[in-house]
């Protein structure tokens, strides 16, 4: 005869969707409905901000000028995402909500903004686009699942889309990096030389091209992340559908 | 002739919840550690140390000294087990962290070949501070490896060779860097000059050796108490020891003073950094160790902060 185990746990399956354990209160909540809403609503605005400059010039070129500047307002907001999660009113690791929003962050402003030469490259409107439609996603997605409706389209969208975007953002990212290398090396931007009183050095063009490194390791643990992320999802909601 | 009721004991996997062992016979005064080694004789590689057996998949591990017949089960007992991974016996740990930097470091001293420029191999540096530097560092070192093999006990056994590997990195990586830009022929020596490097080796010093009195005193703690009985330490005689009337850990405080007075005496950032860092790590084990004791001495000092006196 088998002994009950200590300490049942109370729910049989674990959560799969993204639903907060215990939840943030109501204000937080209502907080939270607004920022995602606000940030829905300004990358569309970049949305179609690209695509009424393309409409107007007639080429992809030069695009990253009509939307600079919603575009850096509105990817460095999410840095509010990081207090979120640090205050706690969001269910995600404040390391990883934070590698991710930096990331995006030092592109946005330490490559792209810096680096004036590469602002014309196509790489720019490849990354910048990716990151548009993305977001436009993960934001209403985020909201609809505070407002606990959330339509499946929507859920999928979030699943299946990064398929294609990530891949694409990626190598918009990487070329843009690669792109500014030479500027970098010839201005010795952000770079700081020995000697100096307090014995430090830092060369910023060896700096981005160990960033570039960094992706091989960090892109398919992503990637996979979220293939998986996809499949718990996804085929979830199919199983209980066919019940 | 007493009849002793015979426990069973069944293993299963924690994640896929197959059953891997099952263990019929077992005395109810067998304790983990003894079940531990009999699951050892099913599965070579897995020896005790590896093992982390629960009752309930998601919760505490059980510790070796738990007694069977003491825990929530009924004469047959469910146990989930977890592989730790290979496990490294904290002395190699030690040993392994600490001999890293200590050679690192004599390689740039000396400027072995390929690191600076062609002309600068095994040349050295017309400033004593670099030299002081060196022995500064050597010597915390070789004083940490002292410890590490005679002063001090060790509670757990082992720690995951994952956990080494980051570990040894880390340290190796950032004594690689910071003793890159010490060593280095274009180094600026501090501002203040030798007032400077004087005040910041007698702090060193002094930090240094009341890090080694609260080891030894932590030491004598664990000597004298035995494995039931807990005390928290005390101030003794030893002036050094006096800062555990501020302090929970004295032995962070004195450890992030000795750095950062390095930083001070070589004037040079990425060091600054390291303390900066350690200091952080330090401050998060202070905090949990005093809340620990808070905790479990109902007499603890209430004057007593984690880290920094009155502070921190």
């Amino acid at each position: 005869m088998s002994a009950p185990a200590m300490g049942t746990t109370k729910t049989a399956h674990s959560d799969v969707a993204p639903k907060k354990k215990r939840g943030p209160g109501a204000l937080a909540t209502a907080y939270l409905v607004i920022y995602n809403v606000v940030m829905t609503a300004g990358w569309l605005v970049i949305a179609v901000g690209l695509v009424r400059a393309y409409l107007a010039r007639g080429s992809y070129h030069g695009l990253y000028y009509s939307i600079e500047k919603p575009l850096k307002f509105f990817q460095t907001g999410a840095l509010l995402e990081v207090l979120h999660c640090a205050v706690g009113i969001v269910p995600s690791s404040v390391v990883l909500t934070g590698f991710q929003v930096l990331s995006r962050v030092f592109l946005t402003w330490a490559v792209t903004h810096s680096v004036r030469e590469v602002q014309n490259e196509d790489s720019v409107l490849l990354f910048v686009s990716a990151w548009t439609i993305t977001e436009i996603i993960r934001y209403s997605f985020y909201t609809f699942s505070l407002l606990n409706h959330l339509p499946y389209l929507i859920k999928w969208a979030r699943y299946t889309f990064f398929l294609v975007l990530y891949p694409m953002g990626v190598t918009g990212e990487l070329l843009t990096v690669y792109a500014a290398l030479p500027y970098v090396q010839k201005t010795g931007l952000y770079s700081v030389t020995l000697p100096n009183k307090y014995n430090f050095s830092f060369d910023y063009h060896t700096f981005l091209i160990l960033t570039m490194v960094s992706y091989i390791p960090l892109f398919p643990q992503l990637y996979f992340h979220m293939m998986r992320q996809r499949k718990k999802v996804l085929c979830h909601v199919e199983e209980y559908k066919t019940e | 002739m007493s009849r002793t009721t015979f426990f069973e004991v069944e293993v299963l996997d924690g994640r896929t919840r197959q059953q891997l062992c099952f263990l019929d016979k077992v005395e109810p005064h067998a304790t983990i550690g003894e079940i531990k080694s009999l699951f050892h004789k099913s599965y070579q590689q897995l020896y005790p140390a590896r093992q982390d057996l629960k009752l309930d998949p998601k919760g505490k591990s059980l510790r070796d000294d738990d007694v069977l017949q003491n825990l929530p089960v009924g004469t047959t007992a469910t146990i989930y087990f977890k592989d730790l991974g290979p496990q490294v016996g904290w002395t190699m740990v030690f040993l392994a962290e600490y001999l890293g930097p200590l050679f690192i470091y004599l390689l740039f001293y000396f400027r072995a070949p390929y690191i600076y420029s062609h002309q600068d191999v095994f040349t050295s540096s017309p400033y004593s501070v670099v030299t002081l530097a060196c022995a500064c560092h050597t010597c915390h070192y070789i004083k940490r490896l002292i410890e590490a093999i005679f002063v001090h006990r060790f509670s757990h056994g082992t720690m995951p060779l994952r956990t080494i590997v980051r570990n040894c990195v880390y340290y190796w990586a950032f004594s690689a860097w910071l003793a890159f830009y010490i060593n280095h022929p274009l180094y600026t020596p501090p501002s203040y000059g030798d007032m400077q490097v004087n005040y910041a080796l007698a702090i060193f010093v002094l930090c240094e050796l009341g890090n080694f009195s609260i080891h030894v005193a932590l030491n004598n703690l664990k000597a004298e108490g035995g494995p039931k009985c807990r005390r928290f330490p005390h101030p003794t005689k030893n002036p050094f020891t006096w800062l555990f009337f501020f302090v929970s850990c004295p032995n962070y405080t004195y450890e992030v003073g000795a750095w950062a007075s390095f930083s001070v005496m070589t004037q040079c950032l990425p060091v600054a950094l390291f303390t900066f860092l350690a200091f952080i790590q330090m401050t998060i084990w202070a905090k949990g160790k005093h809340k620990t004791y808070s905790r479990e001495f109902k007499d603890y000092p209430h004057l007593r902060m984690p880290i920094i006196p009155l502070l921190l």
